[in-house]
């Protein structure tokens, strides 16, 4: 018996206006169990910011989701290039996105920032020519 | 002020119509969708002249009840059908970004807080 929800999701790397989906489903899903409202908001943000990533500068990847009572789990990974530095890409206004990014929306440099700034814990493991995978939890309560 | 009176206010086309009685106090405007996740506190109306179905998707994340596109963009069909799908409201003005926050500020409706 145990009272954790688990989900996963793929996050198709060819199609940008699909991203966001999975962070849909689990804002949705959390909703429907009452999950304090703050800390929905605050997974949400992150994990469609992480989705944005994924779509942009990886190639797509997947996403596995973990709700219990006290907390909510984030694992990104994807098989796209990895970060070379990671403190720098951590930077507010760091961007490597191509300008048809930014047309569409995004690219200021923004995202990893404010997932760090939404979540309680984010911890990025990245290997160049690799990928990367990023671990991020919500507390229901901060 | 409600959803429906922004309408009036702009001069909008209702596109799409989620809740036009719900009460809305704040907006901001942007095209850049990290922005307003980043920065967005409460707002509960953006105005945009960026048109793709991650306007509507940003919304959604930040509980918006009113998405506005400004300078007369038609929103694409992929827009105005994520947009019914999650109960959002969806008005196009002819106004400009700036005009369009204009009006509604002297309407009543502010920025919000800082975050
Ligand atoms: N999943 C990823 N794979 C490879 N590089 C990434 C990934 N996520 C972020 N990056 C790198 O980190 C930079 C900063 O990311 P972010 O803060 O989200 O800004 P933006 O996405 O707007 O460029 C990106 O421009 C990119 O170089
Ligand atoms: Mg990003």
């Amino acid at each position: 018996m145990s009272n954790t929800l688990s989900f996963d999701y793929i996050v198709p790397g060819d199609d940008f206006t699909r991203a966001g989906e999975a962070s849909s489903d689990v804002k949705h899903k959390l909703k429907k169990i009452g999950y304090d409202s703050d800390a929905i908001r605050r997974v949400a943000i992150a994990m469609y910011e992480g989705e944005i990533n994924m779509v942009i500068h990886a190639g797509g990847g997947k996403v596995h989701v973990e709700i219990s009572p006290e907390k909510i789990e984030m694992v990104l990974s994807d098989n796209g290039p990895g970060i070379e530095d990671v403190a720098l890409a951590m930077r507010e206004g760091y961007s490597t996105a191509p300008d048809k990014v930014r047309a569409l929306g995004f690219g200021a440099g923004m995202g990893l920032p404010n997932m760090k700034k939404s979540t309680d814990v984010m911890e990025i493991s990245t290997k160049v020519g690799v990928g990367t995978t990023l671990h991020m939890t919500v507390y229901a309560k901060r | 002020m409600t959803v429906n009176e922004v309408a009036s206010v702009l001069d909008a086309e209702i596109v799409t119509a989620g809740d036009l009685n719900a009460e809305v106090k704040t907006a901001c405007g942007s095209d850049m969708m990290s922005d307003v996740l980043a920065f967005v506190k409460d707002q509960s109306v953006l105005l945009t002249g960026l048109n793709n179905p991650q306007v509507v998707r940003t919304a959604e994340m930040m509980d918006m009840r009113c998405i506005i596109f400004v300078r007369g963009k038609e929103p694409t069909e992929e827009v105005v059908a994520l947009a019914k799908q999650k109960e959002i409201t969806i008005l196009k003005t002819q106004h400009r970004l700036f005009t369009a926050c204009g009006l509604l500020y002297s309407h009543g409706l502010s920025g919000g807080d800082r975050s």
